[in-house]
């Protein structure tokens, strides 16, 4: 038994090797740099400890810029994605013929590069001299004001952003969801329309409850996947987001830690793990809310 | 006869709620179905239009009379998008390799083999599945950047190789495997090596096969580590790339090249999507995450 625990040991070594440098120890690190004032990427030292970095990323207009865009992201895109997924997902499972096609279409998305797609819906809402572009040309033609999606007022940014998002979101919602919907015990629907029930009432009373933990996994980690976003932003705005007024938490602790704002590892951290917290805490009261109103078949 | 007529209504009436049902279901599928691929549509369509012919255009048109395949030829020669492609080749073929024989070694052990403290080693490797990306990122950053790993394939390789995740759901499938054609090979005195290479990793191929799907498409849409490491065009990838291009690459306006280099980045995953459907539409319905 000696020799068979030491090999074990030898099989996990790679995997512990890998975590315990670029996970474990950058953890701890992580915690130290936020907690160190006036840290110098230079000279590798700092002169105290204290929360200065906090209340630093907390006063900065760039960071509570940040933190708004972040939150109304995620208001706007969870239930908008999930609502929309679930809708689909609906119309998906109450037809056969094309199902598959259907199915495969929405889920290309999924494999397709953020940044480059990102791109294409770029050219779609931009307004530049020599064209309105696609999409203000629909809106003209149903006789709306047109507007730069891209670089115009903030609405319309946050708008097109939203809208990306959940575009990339969704393939990955509706997969889940079909597949939930599949597993419903068909007997439950026979016995449901032998009483004649409505299919709205049949939607609410049976498959709803029925598929609650699979929702609920998705607008939890709807919820933590949309506080990390940055690179459809990126896509759609440039590496500037703070010029663009379009930057979230995670862009704001890439920019302190590199690019033109960067060299601040201090402040990156602070911001990190106040990133972390959030998530954390709106995790957290998710499972309680879950708690009440998920129903575990 | 009241009653059968009434029947009848009645049957009449649900057909025809069930067919307009029916209709409205197929109207919204295909309505997002053109939402989603309208944008490749576009990028198809504009990746073959001249530059004169793009920038003539006020009011975009819907289709093109004649397609040209200039725009590929700047999107290669102007940039150097083959470098990025052999870049992202590189490291993706390097990056799963190195994830691959990890994983399968830590599952491994997991699955099989009986150690003091493998439970709470193991609850370890699943709490890491909560620790966010953004909250190591910082210090993997410092660490590249003094072991003076920045812009080499090293530095952009290695942080990116484990994931816990797919740890987990390998050593779930392993753990599936009968435990007698264990006891039967030591019986016959294979070694613990030539068990997992002969027994355990055939039976769990499919498994093994999602996984690194996943993994491919995550290295090659992989777009902030690298962006933080490299600074050196030499060392892109592709997502890089794309963002460099639209910075400064063709002179900014030169859409159509742009949407050229965009269709040449996206096809390779939308081949390997059509040609692996299945495969990665199970698998991530079992282990991907996004969104």
């Amino acid at each position: 038994m000696e020799k068979n625990n030491r090999k074990a040991w030898l099989y996990l070594l790679p995997a512990m090797a890998f975590l315990g440098i670029f996970m474990v120890y950058p953890l701890v690190d992580v915690l130290i740099y936020s907690l160190e004032e006036g840290f110098n990427f230079a000279s590798q030292s700092g002169h105290g400890v204290g929360f200065y970095n906090y209340g630093y990323i907390l006063r900065d207009p760039y960071f509570l810029q940040a933190v708004k865009n972040t939150f109304l992201l995620v208001i706007i895109t969870v239930p908008v994605s999930t609502g929309l997924a679930l809708l689909i997902s609906l119309g998906l499972s109450s037809i056969q013929k094309l199902r598959n096609l259907y199915q495969t279409v929405y889920f290309l998305p999924y494999v397709t590069n953020t940044l480059a797609v990102g791109l294409v819906f770029m050219i779609l809402f931009k307004q530049t001299p020599y064209t309105d572009g696609m999409v203000n040309v629909l809106i003209r033609w149903f006789g709306g004001e047109t507007v730069d999606f891209i670089d115009g007022p903030y609405w319309a940014k946050m708008f097109v952003l939203c809208f990306y998002t959940v575009w990339v979101v969704l393939p990955f919602k509706i997969l889940i969801l079909t597949s939930a919907l599949a597993s419903v015990d068909r007997t439950y629907y026979n016995a449901a329309r032998l009483d004649g029930t409505s299919s709205f009432r049949t939607f609410t009373r049976i498959t709803l409850p029925l598929i609650s933990p699979t929702v609920f996994y998705l607008i939890i980690t709807g919820f933590i996947g949309a506080f990390k976003a940055y690179s459809d932003a990126v896509a759609l705005f440039g590496t500037d987001l703070n010029a663009a007024q379009m930057n979230t938490v995670v862009g704001y602790v890439y920019d302190m830690l590199y690019g033109n704002s960067g060299g601040y590892p201090s402040y990156a951290s602070a911001a990190a793990i106040v990133l972390f917290a959030i998530v954390l805490t709106i995790t957290c009261i998710n499972l309680l809310v879950s708690r009440k109103h998920v129903h575990y078949a | 006869m009241p009653n059968h007529l009434d029947f009848e209504r009645i049957e009449k009436r649900a057909t025809v709620k069930k067919r307009i049902g029916k209709v409205f279901s197929y109207a919204m599928l295909t309505f997002w179905a053109v939402m989603v691929l309208f944008p490749f549509y576009w990028m198809l369509l504009t990746s073959v239009k001249s530059y004169s012919a793009y920038n003539g255009e006020w009011i975009p048109q819907l289709f093109t009379v004649s397609p040209t395949l200039e725009n590929y030829l700047e999107a290669f020669t102007a940039v150097p998008l083959l470098r990025y492609f052999l870049n992202t080749l590189v490291y993706t073929l390097i990056t799963t390799a190195l994830m691959l024989a990890v994983t399968v070694l830590a599952a491994f052990a997991f699955a099989r083999m009986q150690f003091p403290g493998k439970n709470l080693v193991f609850t370890l490797f699943l709490a890491m599945m909560m620790i966010p990306n953004e909250l190591v990122v910082i210090t993997n950053f410092v660490t590249v950047t003094e072991m003076d790993l920045r812009n080499s394939f090293p530095g952009l390789i290695l942080p990116t190789v484990t994931s816990v995740f797919y740890i987990y759901l390998l050593k779930e499938n392993f753990s599936q495997v009968p435990a007698e054609l264990y006891y039967a090979a030591k019986v016959d005195g294979t070694s613990d090596f030539k068990y997992l290479w002969k027994v355990m990793i055939p039976i769990c191929q499919p498994t093994i096969v999602t996984v690194t799907i996943l993994k491919v498409i995550e290295c090659w849409n992989n777009y902030v580590w690298p962006r933080l490491i490299t600074d050196d065009e030499n060392f892109f990838l592709v997502s890089n790339g794309i963002q460099s291009i639209r910075e400064n690459g063709f002179g900014r306006d030169n859409i159509p090249a742009m949407m050229a280099a965009v269709v040449a980045v996206s096809v390779p995953l939308i081949v390997l999507f059509l040609i692996f459907r299945k495969k990665i539409m199970t698998g991530v319905a079992r282990g991907g995450t996004k969104g």
